[in-house]
C-alpha cells in the first residue's frame, strides 16, 4: 500500500467514525447512471448555475447597489463627466477598470441566459418522454418552480446596472404592478419607495438577486437532484432496459470522469463564449432617465413572450364604480403567465387522472408512443413561439419591411389558430409514425432487393430488425394504453352512481388521450412475424453463397474495427477476457 | 464479480430474526442490500474500442489526455501574462467577432480553453480507457414496506394522543388562533417601505399619480440644454423633447428623478389647418401642441414620430396616437389617449404651460377613475 493510499484511508476512518460515511459511500460510488445526450440538459443547467454563482460572488465585491447620482469619471472617455446613478457608474468600473470585470461580467449574463435555455430544453425533454410521470411529479412541479425563479433571477439582475435599457424594463413592470386591481397602486409605492424611479429601488432589487431567489434556486435545485438520486434516472427504451432496471454506468469512475468533465466543457464554453460575444453592452445605452428609451427596445429573450403577450393583447380598459380595471396590461402580465404556470405545475395530475394510470414509469415514452401529450408540449411551444415573435415585432417589421400593424393583427389571430393546427398535424404525424412501427416489428424492414422465386413469384426481400432497434420499438407496448371504459351509471346492485359526472368527463379524456392509439404487436405476433421475415430472407441465402464465393469475399479493411457477424455483448466479451472489465 | 445478494423467492430468507407477524413475505423478497463489488454487466451488444485490445491505442490515449491537461496548464499561465501585460484600454479586431478589448478577449480565450481542456481530457480518459461496459442495477419500489408504514401510522396516533391535541380543545383552538394572527406582524411590518417626508400621512399614491410639476405660466424649457423656448423654434413637422423650467431645481431638492418622470412633454408643431382635435378649445399655440412623453399603457416614454400622419409610436409595445386627433389611440395595446398640456406664450414671448395636465399622465392605476 503506498502512502497515499493510508493517508487516504485513515481520512476516510477518520471522517466515518464521525458521520457513518462508508456505508453511504459503498452504496454511491456503483450507483449507476444510464447515459443519453438529452441527459446532459439538466447537467448544463447546473453547471451554467454555478457558473452564475461564481461569477456572481466576484461582481458583488464591485458593485454598488445605489442609485445616488455621482458624476462619472472613469476610463470610458464618452461618459466622462455625465451624472449617473452609483449602479451604473460602478458597472462601468467593472467593465472598463476591473481588469477581467467585463470577461465576468459578460459570464455572469452568458451563463444566466444559457441556464433558462438549457433548463426550458430540459423542461420539454421531460415532458415529451413522459419522465414526469408517477413517481416523479414532485420533482416537474419543483422544476416548473425553478423556471419561474430562474425568469425572476434574470429579470432582477438585468434591471441593476440601471443603464437605459434596464431602467426602461423598470418602467414597464412598475406598469405592469400599478395595473393589478385594488392592490396594484399601493404595491407599486411599496415597492418602490413612493414613485418612479424613486432612488430605493435598485438596492431593494439587489437584495432580491443576490440573496432570496438564488437562495430559493439552490435549495430546491438540491430536493430536485436528492430526488434524481433517490428515484433513479429514468431510462430510454432499448435492449436489456426495463422499467425495473437502471442500464448505464457506474459513479465511479465513468460517470464521475464524464459529468465532471462535462463541468469544465460546459465551464469553459461560456468563458470562451464571452471572451469572444459582447453581451448587454450597457455602455452604449447611457444612464437612465425616466424621459428617454432607445428605439428596438428589446428583453432578454425569456422575457419576449410576455412582452410579446403585451404587445399583441387588445386595448382593452373598464372603469367600474370609478375604479379603473387595465385588462390591457393585467391580463397579458399576471393572467396569461400565471395560467401558463399553473397548467404547467399541475400537468402531471391532470394526465395521471385523465389516463387512469397509477404504474410507475421509468421507462421513458418515445414522443410518438404518446401522441396527445406530444401534441399537446406542440402547441405550447408553438403558442410560445407565436408571443416570442411578438416580442420582437419591430425587429420584425423593419427588417422585412413590414407593417408593424398587420404583424400584430396576424398574431392576435394566429395565437387562436395556430397551436391547435400545429396540435392536430403533430398527432397525425405520430399516429402515422405508430403505423410505421407496427409495421416493422410485424415485417421487419424493406432492404429493397426483389427476389424473384423459382415459380415465378416476385417478393421484397425484408430484413429481420437488428436486436437495438426491435427493443427500441417493442416499447411501445409498455406505452400503450386502451382508454378507460365508459362509467356505469348504476353499480351492480342498483344503487345510482355518485360519481357519474365526474367519471364520463375522465373516461372522455382519456379516449382523448388514447382512443386514436395504434395498438401495438403482442410479443407473440412480434416473435412471428420476425421469424416469417427471417424465413423470407432465408430464400435469399443462396444467391449470398453464390456471391460471397465468386464475387464478394474479398476482405475489408478501411473502418477502424471489421468483425464478422453480430458484436459480442458484454457477458460474451467478459467471458471471452476471463471477468476482467 | 460477485452477485447482488437479494432475497430470491424460493431461497430461505436469511436474516435471522425469522418472519415478523404482519410483516409482507412479498416484502422480504426485496434485495436488502447490494453487496460489495461490482455489479453485472448488461446483456447487450458491445464493441470493444481500439484501446480495448490494441495497447499502442491505448498509450495513444494516454497521450491525448495528457496532452490537453498540459494545454491546460499553458493556458492558465497565458492567462496570468495576459493580466499583468496586456492595456485593458487596447482594442482589437477579430475576424467575424469585430472590435473586442484586446485583454478581455485574452483572458476569455485562455481561461476558457484552460478549463475547457480540464473537462476534455477527463471526457478523454473516461472514453477511451476506463471501462465502457454497460452495467445493470435493479430499482428498488419507493413504497415503504407494509410493516413500516403500520409502524409509522401508530407512532403517529400514540403522539397524537399523548400530546392531548385532541382532548385539549381550548388549546387547540387558541393555537389555531396565534397562527392566524402570527402572519398580521409580518405584513405591518412591510407598511414602512413606502412613507413621505413628514413620517407619514402625506399625499395619497392617487394625488401624486394625478399631479406633474406643470404649473399655470410654468416656462417650457427643451431637455438636455434647458433652454426656454419660443415659437419659432419648432418648426412644422417637428419634435422637441422638453420638460417644466424647474425640473432641475426640484431634482436638487428631492433627490430623485420622480417630477421628472411625470413632466417629460413633446412638444410637435402642424399647419393649424391639420389639427382634427383637442383635448381643450385652443389648447395649441400657433399650430404647437404639447403632449405628456409618457405611454398611458405601462409608462414608457414615446419620442418616435411620423410628422405626415402625426402619429406617435411608442418603441416598447408599438401603441399608435394621433396627434392631430386630440393623441387618441389608433393602434396597439395603450387604452387611453396621451394626455395634452395647453400652452400659450408669455409676455416674454417663451412658451409656457396655461394650466396643469387635466388628468393623470402615464400607465392606468386602479384609483384613476
Amino acid at each position: 500500500m503506498s502512502t497515499t493510499e493510508k493517508i487516504g484511508g485513515s481520512v476516510a476512518a477518520y471522517v466515518d467514525d464521525r458521520v457513518g460515511s462508508n456505508r453511504f459511500l459503498t452504496r454511491s460510488l456503483k450507483k449507476v447512471f444510464p447515459d443519453h445526450w438529452s441527459f446532459m440538459l439538466g447537467e448544463i443547467t447546473l453547471y451554467s448555475f454555478i457558473v452564475v454563482l461564481l461569477s456572481g460572488v466576484f461582481l458583488t465585491l464591485f458593485y454598488k447597489p445605489s442609485m445616488v447620482e455621482v458624476i462619472y469619471d472613469g476610463s470610458y472617455v464618452p461618459l466622462k463627466g455625465v451624472m449617473m446613478s452609483e449602479a451604473y457608474a460602478s458597472t462601468l468600473n467593472i467593465s472598463f477598470d476591473v481588469r477581467g470585470g467585463l470577461l465576468i461580467r459578460q459570464m455572469h449574463h452568458w451563463a444566466a441566459l444559457i441556464f433558462i435555455a438549457a433548463m426550458s430544453v430540459h423542461m420539454f425533454r421531460v415532458f415529451f418522454t413522459g419522465a414526469f410521470r408517477k413517481p416523479r411529479e414532485f420533482n416537474w412541479v419543483i422544476g416548473i418552480a425553478l423556471i419561474t425563479l430562474g425568469l425572476g433571477a434574470g429579470f432582477s439582475g438585468y434591471s441593476l446596472p440601471d443603464d437605459l435599457l434596464s431602467g426602461t424594463g423598470l418602467q414597464i413592470a412598475r406598469g405592469i404592478v400599478q395595473a393589478i386591481p385594488i392592490v396594484g397602486t399601493w404595491g407599486a409605492f411599496l415597492l418602490f419607495d413612493g414613485e418612479f424611479p424613486g432612488t430605493e429601488f435598485i438596492s431593494r432589487l439587489y437584495g432580491v438577486h443576490i440573496l432570496l431567489i438564488p437562495g430559493l434556486i439552490l435549495a430546491l435545485i438540491t430536493v430536485h437532484l436528492m430526488m434524481v438520486w433517490t428515484q433513479k434516472h429514468t431510462q430510454f427504451p432499448g435492449p436489456g432496459r426495463t422499467n425495473t432496471n437502471v442500464v448505464g454506468y457506474p459513479l465511479m469512475p465513468i460517470y464521475m470522469a464524464k459529468a465532471g468533465g462535462f463541468f469544465f466543457v460546459v465551464f469553459g464554453v461560456i468563458i470562451l463564449i464571452s471572451g469572444l460575444v459582447t453581451i448587454n453592452p450597457i455602455w452604449i445605452f447611457g444612464p437612465y432617465t425616466p424621459d428617454q428609451v432607445s428605439a428596438g427596445s428589446q428583453p432578454d429573450w425569456y422575457i419576449g413572450w410576455l412582452d410579446g403577450a403585451l404587445r399583441l393583447m387588445p386595448n382593452v380598459e373598464t372603469v367600474l364604480f370609478g375604479y379603473t380595471i387595465s385588462w390591457n396590461v393585467f391580463i397579458p402580465s399576471v393572467i396569461v403567465p400565471g395560467i401558463v404556470f399553473t397548467v404547467a405545475a399541475f400537468y402531471p395530475f391532470i394526465e395521471a387522472w385523465a389516463t387512469g394510470d397509477k404504474r410507475d414509469h421509468n421507462l421513458l415514452d418515445r414522443p410518438r408512443n404518446a401522441p396527445t401529450r406530444t401534441a399537446i408540449g406542440v402547441m405550447a411551444i408553438t403558442f410560445y413561439l407565436l408571443l416570442f415573435i411578438g416580442g420582437g415585432n419591430d425587429i420584425i417589421a423593419i427588417t422585412f419591411d413590414l407593417s408593424i400593424n398587420s404583424i400584430i393583427w396576424f398574431l392576435r389571430i394566429a395565437i387562436f389558430v395556430v397551436p391547435p393546427i400545429a396540435f392536430v398535424v403533430t398527432r397525425r404525424i405520430c399516429l402515422a409514425l405508430q403505423r410505421r412501427d407496427r409495421e416493422k416489428l410485424l415485417h421487419g424492414y424493406e432492404s429493397g432487393r426483389i427476389l424473384r422465386l423459382p415459380h415465378g413469384e416476385f417478393i421484397e426481400v425484408h430484413e429481420p430488425l437488428p436486436a437495438k432497434e426491435r427493443a427500441v420499438l417493442e416499447s411501445a407496448i409498455e406505452s400503450y394504453r386502451a382508454p378507460l371504459p365508459a362509467p356505469a351509471k348504476l353499480d351492480a346492485n342498483g344503487v345510482r352512481n355518485k360519481f357519474y359526472r365526474l367519471q364520463i368527463l375522465r373516461s372522455k379524456l382519456s379516449h382523448w388521450y388514447y382512443a386514436d392509439d395504434i395498438k401495438p404487436p403482442t410479443r407473440e405476433e412480434i416473435e412471428a412475424g420476425q421469424a416469417h421475415v427471417a424465413h423470407d430472407a432465408a430464400l435469399e441465402a443462396p444467391l449470398h453463397d453464390y456471391e460471397e464465393t465468386h464475387f464478394v469475399n474479398v476482405p475489408f479493411h478501411g473502418g477502424i474495427l471489421h468483425e464478422q457477424g453480430a458484436p459480442m455483448t458484454n457477458k460474451q466479451q467478459l467471458e471471452a477476457r476471463g471477468g476482467n472489465l | 464479480m460477485s452477485e447482488i445478494t437479494t432475497r430470491d423467492s424460493g431461497a430461505t430468507p436469511d436474516h435471522g430474526h425469522g418472519t415478523p407477524d404482519g410483516v409482507d413475505p412479498e416484502d422480504l423478497a426485496r434485495p436488502l442490500y447490494e453487496g460489495p463489488g461490482a455489479l453485472p454487466a448488461a446483456d447487450i451488444p458491445h464493441r470493444p474500442r481500439r484501446s480495448d485490445f490494441d495497447p499502442k491505442a491505448a498509450r495513444r490515449a494516454e497521450r491525448q489526455v495528457a496532452a490537453l491537461f498540459v494545454l491546460s496548464m499553458l493556458m492558465f499561465i497565458l492567462f496570468c501574462v495576459g493580466y499583468i501585460a496586456i492595456d485593458p484600454t487596447t482594442a482589437v479586431y477579430i475576424p467575424t467577432f469585430g472590435e473586442v478589448g484586446a485583454q478581455n478577449f485574452v483572458l476569455g480565450l485562455t481561461l476558457g480553453l484552460g478549463i475547457f481542456c480540464i473537462g476534455a481530457g477527463a471526457i478523454q480518459w473516461a472514453k477511451k480507457l476506463m471501462p465502457d461496459v454497460e452495467v445493470v442495477q435493479e430499482r428498488h419500489p419507493l413504497t415503504s414496506i407494509k410493516h413500516e408504514t403500520v409502524e409509522a401510522a401508530d407512532q403517529y396516533e400514540r403522539g397524537k394522543e399523548e400530546s392531548g391535541f385532541a382532548q385539549y380543545r381550548i388549546i387547540r383552538r387558541t393555537l389555531i388562533g396565534a397562527m392566524a394572527l402570527l402572519p398580521i406582524p409580518a405584513l405591518i411590518l412591510l407598511r414602512d417601505l413606502w412613507t413621505s417626508k413628514d413620517g407619514g400621512f402625506g399625499p395619497s399614491p392617487t394625488e401624486l399619480l394625478s399631479t406633474t410639476a406643470w404649473v399655470e405660466g410654468m416656462p417650457i424649457v427643451t431637455d438636455g440644454t434647458y433652454q426656454k423656448l419660443r415659437p419659432e423654434d419648432i418648426p412644422v413637422g417637428g419634435l422637441v423633447s422638453a420638460l417644466p423650467e424647474d425640473i432641475m431645481e426640484i431634482q436638487e431638492e428631492e433627490h430623485n428623478l420622480n417630477a421628472r418622470g411625470k413632466a417629460a412633454i413633446i412638444l410637435v408643431r402642424m399647419e393649424p389647418g391639420e389639427i382634427r382635435a383637442q383635448q381643450g378649445d385652443g389648447w395649441d399655440y400657433q399650430g404647437i401642441l404639447a403632449y405628456s412623453k409618457i405611454c398611458t399603457h405601462v409608462g414608457c416614454p414615446i419620442a418616435l414620430y411620423e410628422h405626415r400622419t402625426h402619429h406617435l409610436l411608442c418603441p416598447c409595445h408599438q401603441s399608435t396616437f394621433d396627434l392631430a386627433d386630440a393623441g387618441n389611440v389608433v393602434f396597439g395595446p395603450a387604452a387611453r389617449r396621451m394626455p395634452q398640456l395647453p400652452i400659450g406664450v408669455n409676455e416674454a414671448g417663451f412658451l409656457v404651460a396655461r394650466a396643469p395636465f387635466a388628468e393623470p399622465v402615464g400607465p392606468s392605476f386602479w384609483e384613476r377613475g
